[in-house]
């Protein structure tokens, strides 16, 4: 079942912009258009708070990296204001940037720097007094540390992109912002990534992330935005969206093969699969639809018994493909 | 002033420089011998030389002049072009560095290579032919002045340049024909009436001119004109890289 178009339409709503204390990023009315006339964002209105896991979702093209590449000032708003704790990043652009680091979506590194030069260099850029003891740690941290003297040319993928992470890390920034971060990255890394994003933020580090690997966002995020065709169409909290607009199944493996729904239980909507071995039960977290444990006791009731039963939420990948469903 | 973002591009930027030792140092030393052997040496033999100085010596500042034309618009251009091209310029972008601090730190170390590579010339010269320098204070000055405008020249090729194509285009086309043709193998009185005023509408003429005056102490045109010239050309590069970052045209879109 889809998510009520009234709950879309309340969680949309609750989204506009508001104003908090607790926001470090603030984007009001931000708007972009290309040269070409391509407009990549259309009034854009996001408030990121301190200290929070942010992921913003979209397909390809929606305006993920438009929309970073304006806050970090890499790319000119064509209108609009944003602010990263209270310091405008036009008029003052020197702090907001200081508090910003960034780890773009392309391993784009000076190739024939060493890993050591090349992170003492991006502090160097952000006006860091030189500080060998931190390096060290965010290397180590990264498990770069042995790498250190190597040329970036002579790295592997993965490690290129730990030496992006720690390039933007090397200046302490408050606000990290991870545009695509696992992509094309092994179980491995990616595991590890996550592990380093959730001790920034134990850290106090807010972080903001793009992604389009759902998972990712399900496992990591806060708070998530989905972003679609330049505009920012929900902003929620992970759990709250979860409960809002997924969806619970239960799966029961039978002792013994049905040829058929029981007629008592028909109104369960049950599914029965092929081989008549497995029930599969689908209801929505705030249906008023008969519960779990009624059909446990109408199936035995009805002289059902099951070996074993399992039950899972949907996930935001179903949530996300949805809502992108119904954007007009 | 984010002073050490300077001094961070700065320093890559010379690291850049010693790692390709080879391409940035030792090949235009090759070239400028090169240059001795064939123009010093076997037309110098044929023209003894000219407004009184031996032609070997006549030459040195010219092709002191060459290098550093070339040298500092590829260093500098190579310097912002090569992260656009890689994608790097993103790091440059987002940090919390003013244009004038980029300016800076890109043309003070393609400008501070390029004087270097004058000098080590002038060395490789002196192995060559007997030199003298008469107002060694001037000399300096055009030598950091031609530098740096080139460099800035330089820097604003690297950024209007989108292919590598472009980017060897403007030295290839416009800046080595002028140079030849600016006197550093010869005297523009040497030449005959019409190609002589022709002559005068070439910038380098005038850069040569000043730099070989603040050698041998004669010049084909007056050093005032010289300078007067060469801080012009600086005054036109400056002002078009104050609208690059006003409209942040090709760097930031």
């Amino acid at each position: 079942m889809h998510p009520a178009a009234s709950d879309l339409y309340e969680i949309t709503f609750s989204s506009r912009p508001y104003f908090s204390m607790s926001s470090i990023i603030s984007i009001s009315g931000v708007t972009k258009t290309y040269a070409t006339g391509f407009k990549a964002l259309k009034e854009i209105n996001l408030d990121i708070e301190r200290g929070e896991i942010f992921a913003l979702l979209g397909p390809n093209g929606a305006g993920k990296t438009t929309l970073i590449s304006i806050v970090c000032g890499i790319v000119n708003r064509s209108s609009g204001t944003v602010t990263v704790d209270g310091h405008d990043i036009g008029r003052d652009y020197r702090a907001a940037r200081s508090l910003i680091g960034l780890v773009p979506q392309e391993l784009t590194i000076d190739a024939f720097e060493t890993v050591w030069a090349t992170v003492n260099y991006s502090r160097g850029l952000f006006g860091k007094a030189p500080n060998a003891a931190f390096v060290e740690k965010v290397l180590r941290d990264l498990s770069l540390w042995d790498k250190k003297d190597s040329k970036a040319i002579t790295l592997s993928g993965g490690m290129k992109r730990r030496l992006m992470i720690a390039k933007a890390l090397s200046h302490e920034p408050r606000v990290l912002f991870l545009d695509e971060p696992t992509a094309g990255v092994d179980v491995e890394l990616r595991q590890d990534m996550w592990a380093m994003v959730r001790r920034l933020r134990e850290d106090g580090v807010t972080i903001i992330l793009t992604t389009h690997y759902i998972e990712e966002a399900e496992a990591m995020a806060d708070r998530v935005g989905v972003i679609n065709k330049g505009e920012i169409i929900l902003v929620e909290g992970k759990a709250e969206l979860m409960r809002k607009l997924g969806r619970k199944q239960m799966n029961l493996e039978l002792r013994a093969p049905l040829a058929a729904v029981p007629d008592g239980l028909s109104h369960y909507s049950l599914e029965l699969s092929d081989d008549g071995n497995q029930l599969t039960y689908t209801y929505d977290n705030q249906s008023d639809r008969p519960g779990v444990a009624s059909l446990i006791r109408d199936l035995e009731a009805a002289g059902v018994q099951f070996r074993d039963l399992d039950t899972k939420n949907s996930s935001l990948e179903e949530i996300f493909v949805n809502l992108l469903r119904q954007e007009p | 002033m984010n002073l050490r973002a300077v001094w961070a591009i700065y320093r890559v930027e010379m690291a850049r420089a010693f790692r390709t030792v080879l391409q940035s140092i030792i090949s235009p030393v090759i070239s400028t011998s090169l240059y001795f052997v064939v123009f010093g040496s076997a037309i110098g033999s044929r023209i003894t030389e000219i407004d009184g100085i031996a032609y070997g010596a006549f030459i040195v500042p010219g092709l002191m002049m060459l290098s550093l034309l070339t040298q500092s618009i590829s260093n500098a251009s190579f310097a912002i072009y090569f992260p656009k091209f890689v994608g790097s310029i993103y790091e440059l972008l987002s940090a919390p560095v003013s244009y004038l601090e980029i300016i800076i730190a890109y043309v003070g170390g393609a400008a501070t290579k390029s004087v270097m590579l004058g000098l080590i010339i002038l060395a490789t010269a002196a192995l060559f032919v007997p030199l003298r320098i008469e107002h060694p204070f001037w000399m300096i000055a055009f030598l950091v002045l031609t530098a740096v405008t080139f460099s800035l020249f330089g820097f604003i090729i690297g950024i209007w340049a989108k292919t590598f194509e472009q980017l060897q285009l403007v030295p290839l086309l416009i800046v080595t024909p002028l140079t030849f043709l600016g006197g550093s193998f010869y005297s523009i009185h040497m030449l005959p009436g019409i190609w002589k005023t022709i002559t005068l509408f070439n910038p380098v003429v005038y850069l040569i001119s000043g730099f070989r005056w603040s050698f041998y102490g004669k010049a084909d045109v007056s050093v005032g004109v010289s300078l007067g010239m060469t801080v012009m050309f600086l005054a036109i590069c400056i002002a078009i890289v104050a609208w690059i970052f006003r409209t942040g045209y090709r760097l930031r879109n």
